[in-house]
């Protein structure tokens, strides 16, 4: 090539807007989640404490004359011993009051005081006024008590070093690791048997098995939970079974997450055996290879991504959850729950900032296993063949329907013990129905108040959420060049997955509740919990609308334009109509997730913006186990119903479009 | 300058390059108004990066292109004025016919009764007068097909693009398709840039035709320029068929060696003794008589030159004529491929397994280099 400058494209009105676009929901991504998430970090990673040698004092005699010279308050506490050191370490709060160096003081005496700093940084406080420098302050004995000296920062790893020598705190990395990696084991063998039931044979009622199979996502992780309190619990209906063992701890986890889990891995499972090739069956057989052999031979390494897969998102699923341990958890700590106590039980922020960043570690690491192996999920699925399509064989079809009838019973008992629980006096002491459970306003909580916002949260997250992700998406998708930013983009797009509601939640506390902050005035107002929710489902919003958009031809910009039709003409008329099922999907999807998730929005919700989900875990911490077992459930049928609108809303559109889309 | 005066799309000196790839070298192009080229090679030539460079869909890296006398070489498509057809044809599934020609026109805020009076038209100039209430999926791939050129006619572009535009379709279709488009592109006088793989496209549709591979133009010319005439090897394999022979220049003047056979060529300029290719068309080759063996040759006949006996091999029937393979000990073991008429074959009693003698006429043979 002939050396020269190389063509550089003149931006038409088009470009310049697109990118203006994604530009702006690139900025929305970093104000919410990377700006946070390096709050929390760089809090994490903050240390704070009492330097004494930054401050001199100076004290009168008896009739207010400074005649000793002024002497460093370091060398005060030497000498005195009254401060040790493990007490001049303290958090970004931290105020040191300085009479305790004098033994003999007293507020009464007519003894004065005077401060400075012996560096242009050092900061006092006298009462609320605050003091920087050299310059000396008088103060008499009374107010030399409100005199207070504040901790200066510095960075390091002294809050690693503390985290990890207090076993109670690092003991819950093990407790973490072990009940996520049983839930996983047991939750994606159940679910495997479950799909390759559903796949495989030709029981009837599949609809139905799939349908209840599905219900769990639609209630919050911690209803299973109060069900198996009011199961195993201290008065529990069958305690009986749990034979002296407490269901208070790992086995409550364990039970609970199976059942919350329990879709998500039969999703991703479903779809990676739906895609094996029919042509592999047939060739087994006629090579007449035992059932058993082409079990191990052809279906299991067909679906092993989708095992992968499944393992991985349950994994991360329960390791950062926060309800269901919390509820049913008892002193069996994790670390999500651990956050939780550090922030709102012990204020200690740095520490639920370090708890965060160990939960970061293996979330993303799941995380990173899982998108690599969905890549070649997706590989798998384009050479698709022929589709299988099992044979009638009555004893499969039978035991097939009969396990996943009790799968089934096991999820409608789950659900049917928390209805059950909500509608009778008092158990168990007054089994008689009453309504009286459902008067949320009297208990703690929010009452009904709270579901009425959440109700608004969800509506606001799917439809903000879904404008925002399906416009971002489009722009990354079909922006020319600008290779760079879209790559950020997509990066950024993928992030949220990765962390847990607990860490976005704590570093939105970090991030918008500092003063500083312009956003600030957002801090315990809708506007922050409708900002999270959308930022925490952002990911999988986006994967959906990217899917959908990459089915579009390609070349219906290139026509566009072409036409001189700007491109956001294109968008309203053709991309928005033909993707309007993809869209619905989005907006079903945020709005069940709003309505249920705890994790990110318990850390901020005012009493203005108490939350359903949030009160089911306040009334059931405040001991009001039916009130919450009665709201969770009303979660639930306002999910359902939810669902059903989406459902009758997909149809109503497939059908208006049916006759452009078959021929 | 006088060139530029008729030169209504002018390509100077572009490059592209997809990192160390380079996917157009050094391309250099005039296009007449009202003229139907088509850009003709291989997959991977460069044929389609060409066509987006000048629709500024994909930009070369270097070089300008001019159109009516603007440069036009680094503007958004939007900028531009061209309508394109698309191999996907890229219709709008969720508009109906009607709203899909009228796309382009809506924009232009042309009043609505307009809009209507153009829509109908052009459904009739492009033969589908009553489709316009349907939906894309409900017509055939022909008559998709159809719209799409509709649509891009629709606001008057200067210059229509069709990219593949015939690809998707099946034979028959395509073969009638091929003539309409033709006759629609010669009604309107629209300047038209056609990408194609379909040698049989090019050439029944073309008023020029550039042959690309590796980037490079290997030549520009009318139909019958390209066939008659091949600059290169490649064009000679690329358009038509034609038998390759492995030659030596000989010293004698016009002439190459073919094994032991001393052949008479078409003029050329490479020194003696160089390796070099004959080339000619199978169809260029004369059958004489039939079997050589039985007939007493009469010594007074002028014999033509370049005649040689060759043994029939093969013989292959494709409907409007015979391909036959042929073999001769003096050109050593190259295959000879000719096609002969059925009549001459008939005629000549051409047989598998016998000879025949044939003339390889001097003026077709063409020398290209090794």
């Amino acid at each position: 090539m002939p050396a020269g400058v190389t063509v550089k494209a003149k931006l038409g009105r088009d470009d310049i807007m697109m990118r203006g676009f994604m530009v702006m929901i690139a900025l929305y991504l970093i104000v919410t989640l990377a700006l946070p998430l390096y709050a929390m970090l760089s809090k994490a990673f903050s240390t704070y404490h009492f330097d004494l040698t930054q401050y001199e004092l100076q004290v009168s005699d008896e009739q207010g004359v400074f005649g000793s010279p002024p002497v460093s308050v370091q060398q005060l506490n030497a000498k005195t011993g009254a401060i040790p050191d493990e007490k001049l370490a303290t958090s970004s709060d931290g105020r040191l009051g300085l009479t305790k160096l004098f033994p003999e003081f007293s507020f009464r005496s007519p003894v004065r005081y005077r401060i400075r700093g012996t560096s242009g940084d050092a900061v006092f406080l006298i009462g609320s006024e605050r003091y920087v420098g050299t310059e000396w302050q008088e103060t008499d004995s009374n107010t030399f008590r409100r005199v207070v000296v504040r901790p200066v920062k510095s960075r390091g790893l002294a809050n690693f070093t503390t985290y990890f020598s207090t076993p109670s705190l690092f003991y819950s990395i093990r407790n973490s690791l072990m009940v996520s990696v049983i839930s996983t084991i047991i939750t994606v063998t159940l679910a495997f048997g479950f799909a390759y039931a559903l796949s495989r044979s030709c029981m009837r009622y599949k609809g139905v098995f799939r349908l209840i199979a599905m219900a769990p996502i639609l209630v919050p992780s911690l209803l299973p939970g109060i069900a198996l309190v009011y199961l195993f619990g201290n008065q529990g209906m069958l305690k009986s079974m749990m034979m002296g063992e407490s269901i208070y701890g790992p086995y409550g986890i364990v039970f609970g997450s199976v059942f919350f889990t329990f879709p998500h891995a039969l999703m991703i499972i479903t779809t990676a055996l739906a895609i094996s090739d029919a042509r592999l069956y047939e060739a087994a057989a006629s090579l007449r290879a035992s059932p058993w052999k082409v079990f191990w031979t052809v279906t299991i390494p067909g679906a092993r991504y989708g095992l992968i897969s499944a393992a991985f998102v349950v994994f991360n699923l329960v390791i950062t959850d926060f309800g269901l341990p919390k509820v049913i958890g008892g002193q069996y700590n994790v670390l999500a729950v651990d956050i939780y106590k550090q922030v709102i039980g012990q204020q200690n922020f740095e520490m639920g900032a370090v708890v965060s960043v160990v939960l970061l570690i293996p979330a993303i690491v799941a995380f990173a296993i899982d998108r690599q192996v969905q890549k070649k999920q997706v590989a798998l699925l384009s050479a698709r063949s022929v589709v299988f399509q099992p044979k009638p064989n009555r004893r499969f079809d039978w035991i097939s329907f009969a396990y996943c009838t009790l799968i089934a019973a096991f999820i409608i008992i789950i659900l049917g013990v928390c209805q059950f629980a909500a509608l009778i006096k008092f158990w168990p002491y007054d089994l008689s129905f009453s309504l009286r459970n459902y008067n949320f306003d009297v208990m703690d909580g929010g009452g009904w108040d709270a579901y009425r916002n959440s109700i608004q949260l969800g509506l606001l997250t799917a439809f903000f959420g879904t404008a925002i992700v399906f416009v971002g998406a489009y722009m990354v998708e079909k922006t020319q060049g600008f290779r760079t930013g879209r790559s950020l983009f997509q990066l950024l797009a993928m992030l949220p997955m990765a962390i847990p509601g607990m860490v976005l939640g704590l570093a939105y506390i970090f991030f918008f509740n500092n003063p500083d902050n312009p956003l600030n005035p957002i801090y315990g107002t809708m506007a922050i919990l409708v900002i999270c929710s959308i930022t925490h489902f952002y990911t999988v919003s986006h994967l959906t609308a990217v899917t959908a958009l990459k089915q579009m031809d390609t070349e219906f910009e290139s026509v566009s334009a072409s036409l001189k039709t700007p491109f956001y003409k294109l968008f309203a008329r053709v991309t928005v109509p033909v993707c309007l099922p993809s869209i619905l999907d989005i907006s079903i999807y945020l709005f069940v997730n709003a309505m249920t998730t705890v994790s990110a929005v318990v850390f901020l919700y005012s009493s203005q913006t108490t939350l359903a989900s949030v009160a089911v875990l306040n009334m059931d911490d405040a001991g009001d186990v039916a009130p919450a077992a009665a709201m969770g459930m009303m979660i639930f049928y306002t999910n359902a119903f939810a669902r059903i609108v989406h459902l009758l809303a997909s149809k109503a559109v497939l059908k208006r479009t049916q006759e452009w889309r078959v021929r | 300058m006088d060139n530029s005066a008729k030169s209504f799309l002018r390509i100077d000196n572009i490059w592209k390059s997809y990192g160390d790839f380079l996917a157009l070298k050094e391309i250099s192009l005039d296009i007449n108004e009202s003229e139907f080229v088509c850009f003709l090679g291989p997959s991977g030539c460069g044929k389609t990066t060409l066509l987006r460079a000048i629709a500024g869909l994909d930009l070369q890296t270097r070089g300008t292109v001019h159109q009516a006398g603007r440069d036009i070489s680094n503007l958004p498509p939007a900028e531009r004025d061209f309508g394109i057809v698309f191999q996907s044809y890229a219709l709008f599934p969720n508009l109906t016919v009607d709203r899909n020609i009228a796309f382009g026109l809506e924009n232009a805020k042309m009043p609505k009764s307009a809009i209507t009076q153009r829509v109908t038209e052009l459904l009739e100039l492009v033969g589908l007068p009553d489709q316009g209430r349907k939906y894309p999926a409900q017509l055939s791939g022909g008559q998709q097909q159809r719209i799409a050129l509709a649509r891009a006619i629709a606001t008057s572009p200067g210059l229509l693009l069709l990219d593949e535009p015939l690809s998707a379709l099946d034979a028959k279709v395509r073969v009638r398709l091929r003539h309409e488009v033709k006759e629609l592109q010669r009604k309107l006088g629209v300047t038209t840039v056609m990408v194609t793989h379909d040698q049989e496209e090019a050439l029944s549709m073309a008023d020029r035709i550039v042959v690309m591979n590796h980037g490079v133009i290997e030549q520009v010319g009318t139909p019958l320029e390209i066939y008659r005439e091949p600059a290169t090897l490649f064009v000679a394999d690329f358009i038509g068929e034609t038998n390759q022979l492995e030659a030596r220049v000989s010293n004698k003047t016009g002439a190459v060696q073919v094994g032991d056979q001393l052949l008479a060529c078409c003029e050329h300029e490479h020194a003696s003794d160089t390796k070099v290719v004959a080339a000619i068309r199978p169809e260029d080759i004369i059958p004489h008589t039939g079997d050589a063996s039985k007939s007493s040759r009469k010594k007074d006949f002028a014999e033509p030159e370049n005649t040689i006996d060759a043994r029939i091999d093969e013989m292959e029937f494709l409907g409007s004529f015979w391909r036959i393979r042929l073999s001769n000990a003096a050109i050593g073991a190259q295959e000879l491929v000719a096609d002969f008429s059925i009549n001459a074959v008939r005629r000549l009693s051409v047989v598998e397994g016998g000879t025949i003698r044939i003339e390889i006429p001097s003026q077709r043979l063409k020398i290209f280099p090794a």
